[in-house]
């Protein structure tokens, strides 16, 4: 396969890590995705799939081989946090938290995802509010 | 019975009508929804990472601040408000340092001692209520009316905060029925809408509405029922603009289960705020000679 994952941003625009990706990511969700055995049940069950560069189990073992590419990946900035996979994984990995765990590594050491400015009047006065709030959440450091 | 109610920041604001529709059908059950004296933004989502108790604080201050006003529990009209106020009671019950943590740095504030606990509005009326006394209330049956219940992410996951099974829930179909609806299952009932991507990915959650209604059109639903002001907004909003970018789509009605129940119980439509659904809800009422 010659199709390079993820598709986004480069190499050079990683955040600086002090260990490995898997060592940085289990200290901040403390949860056990090494025994993830690849089953695909959170790719199957997610709704955004279609729309993701790497699927949510690409993700998991991307953490696991050190790949830190997957902090450039769409996929990341793309769950909603739904739970879905979290609910079903038959290994019991909360997978919404190693999610959340990639993108706070990237906030954390680099600029917001998004700007405020981004936002226009009209969409403030239309969309509810929760909408704004959790995406400020996810989306800013 | 008087509730202590959180309301959140959406049904202050893009869904007052949800507000006062429930407002109005809890009082006519003999419940009076008693907004909390002093209540901040939840803040939406639940802190995700193990180190961040900084997101715990907004949704802890209000649980203080029930406690202070001398009730036992608060009940919310919001999912994603209720699932993260349930959130941080958890994570708060099952870690006692970090009680202690936010207890030292919110100095200001009284101790919360793990006294509150949180209630989603449907909960009350299925355990405190029951569907069965509420069935007996209704005065217009919704007869002839095929509603698709529709669940979304917060109400039931995480599964330590779900009011209903994650995978097969009924509450809302038991809801409908108690109504005199009859109701259409779909295997996208509990599949997320979209979320905040309404923002920013505006045609990813036209999509999610467009799969989301097409499954109940294809089952003969009329309608969706559901609960989330979020939800409300992305399969109502979203999905009429999907009409126009989404071949052979079309919106159904999206009510929120407030708006049947008033309806039901014989209140007027005009009590319902249909002017603030994108796609007319009174319609198909009308036309199965449920109002006139």
């Amino acid at each position: 396969m010659n199709e390079t994952k993820p598709s986004g941003g480069n190499i050079s625009e990683l955040p600086d890590l002090n260990g490995t990706l898997a060592e940085e990511v289990k200290e901040l969700c403390d949860e056990a995705f090494t025994g993830c055995y690849q089953c695909g049940t959170c790719s199957a069950g997610c709704p955004y799939v279609e729309e993701m560069d790497l699927t949510p189990d690409e993700v998991i073992r991307y953490i696991i081989l050190d790949k830190k590419e997957v902090l450039l990946s769409k996929t990341i900035w793309l769950c909603s946090a739904c739970f879905t996979c979290a609910e079903r994984c038959p290994r019991d990995i909360n997978i919404t938290k190693l999610m959340e765990t990639l993108r706070q590594l990237d906030l954390r050491n680099r600029m917001d995802e998004m700007a405020l400015e981004d936002i226009s009047p009209e969409e403030y006065n239309t969309i509810p509010q929760i909408a704004f709030v959790s995406l400020f959440r996810k989306n800013i450091g | 019975m008087d509730l202590l109610y959180y309301p959140g920041c959406t049904l202050k604001t893009s869904a007052k009508s949800l507000e006062r529709t429930a407002f109005k059908v809890m009082e006519s059950l003999g419940h009076r929804l008693v907004e909390m004296d002093e209540w901040n933004c939840c803040g939406v989502v639940a802190s995700l990472t193990e180190d961040d108790l900084m997101h715990h604080l907004a949704p802890l201050r209000n649980l203080i601040h029930a406690q202070d006003q001398g009730y036992q529990k608060i009940v919310a009209l919001c999912d994603m408000c209720c699932n993260t106020l349930k959130q941080t009671n958890l994570r708060v019950a099952q870690n006692e340092d970090d009680l202690d943590t936010l207890n030292s740095f919110m100095d200001k504030e009284s101790d919360y001692r793990k006294s509150v606990s949180v209630q989603h509005v449907l909960e009350f009326l299925r355990d405190d209520v029951s569907f069965k006394v509420l069935k007996k209330k209704v005065k217009k049956p919704l007869k002839g009316l095929k509603l698709m219940p529709y669940y979304g992410c917060t109400m039931l996951r995480p599964r330590q905060v779900a009011i209903d099974d994650p995978e097969e829930p009924t509450i809302l179909s038991d809801l409908s029925r108690a109504l005199g609806a009859e109701t259409v299952d779909n295997p996208y009932k509990i599949e997320c809408c979209g979320s905040y991507h309404t923002i920013k990915n505006k045609e990813i959650v036209r999509k999610r509405a467009a799969t989301i209604t097409g499954y109940a059109t294809q089952r003969g639903a009329d309608a969706i029922i559901l609960s989330c002001p979020l939800c409300q907004y992305n399969i109502d909003t979203r999905g009429k603009e999907a009409e126009g970018s989404i071949e052979g789509h079309i919106q159904i009605p999206v009510f929120y289960y407030p708006q049947l129940m008033a309806i039901a119980m014989g209140m007027d439509p005009s009590d319902c705020a249909f002017e603030k659904n994108a796609v007319d809800p009174a319609r198909v009422l009308k036309e199965r000679g449920i109002i006139k």
